[in-house]
């Protein structure tokens, strides 16, 4: 359980010579729900991008069971993307494929499954994520919820070890935020993956974090990690305290 | 925002009067909204200024009838002016929320630095900055082109990973829904050139020869061209806009974490679907061509469709044809480069999409026109 998963190593990211955050340093343990919070512009999603391999790190690296993945060759980097699932803000399905396409195209890319297995397989992920019956729906044919859950089917098409979710409960509402969370605790549990979440909605952060890092736009570095709930009980710095309870400043 | 109080408008908005402990009495009065025109500030700061040893500004608004925004913005002035003259402006003459606005509008002090500042740059470096940008764009051309010869090279060792279904719908797209278009304008060129020979070659009674200028130029020039054109503003840019758009909603990045390379899924099966639907659309378009340059031969030169069409095929060479097509899938390439490449590079927004298309069309026509001038001038080297 306690043995580290993703290293973030001394990373500093930065748009050309724009500074974005420098110096982050964490460690996030197998089977963790770690939050990446901090407010509006403060680089979460960049730091997100960094971790999936979507964009290189200025200086630093990232580190997979120990292995670096900024290093890495181009092959080598892809295999290990191959463990990560990656449900993306909008849910990025692939709005010229149904569905049942959107959850397959993994499976049909990485394993030598019959079709017909694979359908099996696409109709299970769907149904988890409360789709069942929506294969032959295009994206732009469902709600913006069920496209964010279509988008989750998809991110674990092929049980990854690594999970992230970039604003999951952006746009949706406290129900379907709240059902969304309840699934990731139950994934978590039940697939035995590691969850990285880039969020600022507090309910969220309480009810599934494990472990944390604040990132501020103003010093840009992180200012702590740590549980969130014991962060709000504990931490000194005024910044983290007033973020986790809205301004209020008081736990 | 508005506040109204039943009373008859005035029509005197502002008055300014002095009283005898010198202070500035300012009366408000009638209505004070962005709709119905405010009184220019100019006059109130003159009248102000002229005021020598003012102790302080009272305001009376007994009868103001109804305000907006354009009030406060006026009162804001005040508040600068009598802060600047160090006069003390009393507020408790104003109405409640008028007050609280002011509050909320000075509370937080402006943000000097946020200020976007205009640079003069000098012209130096403002074409220095140019040609970078103008290098980088090469920059970026050459290694996309790049990337796409190594996707095709993947393809040709079979190592290519899309899906056979985006190709045939791809095909489809730009193949046969293209025809009907391609119909129109090929017809109406071949009917426009053989005006424009009718006119001239009439006057040696050799119209029949109207035949032999539709056929080669269609044949050899037009046809391809016309096609390269068409397809430029139908698919090239429809392709721009879809990768454009894919970018912006993420779905590239979704591919990337995939490992799954944009260049050959998306990229490949569009560029492929071109390059092979071209030359058969430029084929299509020298027939239609032809057959409008004969429509105008039989309608109004009164020549015989078989002697027409004989005339056509005695005029006619292999090399013609084959000419067109060698033009054809060279356009055909350039306009998939054009529209693909436009559509990857897409920025992250809504406007860099519609920015994505018509730069996909513009390049692509310029890429046609020149490349088509570089190949008449190798044809004409070559004598074929």
């Amino acid at each position: 359980m306690a043995e580290p998963h993703i290293t973030v190593q001394n990373l500093t990211m930065a748009y050309g010579s724009f500074l974005i955050q420098r110096d982050l340093d964490f460690v996030i343990k197998r089977g963790d729900i770690f939050i990446i919070m901090g407010g509006s512009g403060c680089g979460k999603s960049t730091l997100l991008r960094h971790m999936i391999g979507l964009k290189s790190p200025a200086k630093g690296d990232v580190l997979y069971e120990g292995q670096s993945f900024w290093q890495a060759d181009t092959a080598h980097r892809n295999r290990m993307m191959r463990r990560f699932g990656v449900l993306f803000q909008s849910g990025a399905l692939w709005s010229s494929m149904t569905l049942a396409e959107n959850v397959a195209l993994p499976l049909e890319e990485y394993t030598d499954l019959r079709p017909k297995q694979i359908k099996e397989i696409v109709s299970l992920k769907l149904a988890l994520v409360g789709l069942a019956g929506f294969e032959e729906f295009y994206p732009s044919e469902v709600s913006g919820g069920m496209q964010k859950r279509a988008g989750l089917a998809r991110a674990m098409a092929m049980d990854p070890d690594i999970l992230f979710f970039d604003e999951p409960s952006a746009g949706l509402d406290p129900i379907s935020s709240k059902r969304l969370d309840d699934l990731i605790l139950e994934l978590r549990d039940s697939l035995g993956a590691t969850v990285v979440v880039v969020t600022h909605e507090l309910a969220s952060i309480f009810a599934i974090a494990t472990n944390s890092v604040f990132l501020d736009a103003e010093t840009k570095t992180m200012l702590a990690v740590g549980n969130p709930k014991i962060l709000l009980k504990e931490s000194p710095n005024p910044k983290i305290r007033e973020f986790l309870t809205r301004g209020d400043g008081q736990a | 925002m508005t506040a109204t109080k039943q009373v008859s408008p005035t029509e005197d908005q502002l008055n300014l009067r002095r009283l005898a402990d010198n202070s500035l009495v300012i009366r408000f009065s009638g209505n004070w909204r962005m709709q119905d025109g405010l009184p220019s500030f100019h006059e109130a700061k003159k009248q102000i200024e002229s005021e020598s040893g003012l102790k302080g500004i009272t305001f009376d608004t007994q009868g103001l009838s109804s305000w907006d925004s354009g009030f406060i913005t006026f009162l804001l002035k005040i508040n600068e002016l009598s802060s600047r003259l160090e006069i003390e402006a009393d507020e408790t003459g104003l109405p409640d929320g008028v007050r609280r606005l002011l509050h909320l509008a000075t509370a937080v002090p402006e943000q000097k630095d946020a200020r976007r500042k205009v640079v003069r740059e000098w012209l130096v470096s403002q074409i220095g900055k140019k040609a970078m940008a103008g290098a980088a764009g090469a920059k970026d051309m050459v290694t996309f082109v790049g990337e796409a010869v190594q996707a095709f090279l993947d393809l040709a060792r079979g190592k290519a990973r899309f899906r056979k279904t985006d190709l045939w719908l791809t095909i489809q797209q730009c193949g046969a829904q293209a025809l009907p278009i391609v119909t129109l304008i090929s017809f109406l060129v071949g009917l426009i050139l053989a005006f424009v020979g009718a006119v001239q070659l009439k006057q040696f009674g050799a119209q029949i020869y109207v035949a032999n200028l539709v056929g080669i130029g269609m044949a050899r020039e037009m046809g391809a061209l016309m096609t390269a054109i068409i397809m430029a503003g139908r698919t090239g840019a429809a392709f721009a806009a879809q990768l454009g758009t894919m970018r912006v909603n993420q779905e590239i990045d979704a591919l990337t974490t995939l490992g799954i390379a944009p260049m050959q899924f998306l990229v490949l099966p569009r560029m492929l679907a071109l390059m092979l639907m071209m030359p058969l659309l430029c084929l299509y378009a020298d027939l239609m061509g032809i057959l409008g340059g004969a429509f105008v031969g039989v309608t109004m030169l009164d020549l015989g469709i078989v002697e027409y069409f004989n005339q056509t095929k005695e005029a006619l060479d292999v090399t013609d044809f084959v000419i067109g097509l060698i033009n054809s899938a060279i356009f055909g390439v350039l306009v998939a480069i054009a529209g693909c490449m436009r559509g990857i590079q897409c920025g992250n927004n809504a406007a860099a999409v519609g920015n994505a298309a018509t730069s996909a069309v513009v390049t692509s026509i310029v890429f046609i026109v020149v490349s088509d001038s570089l190949l008449t001038l190798i044809y004409n080297a070559l004598e074929v």
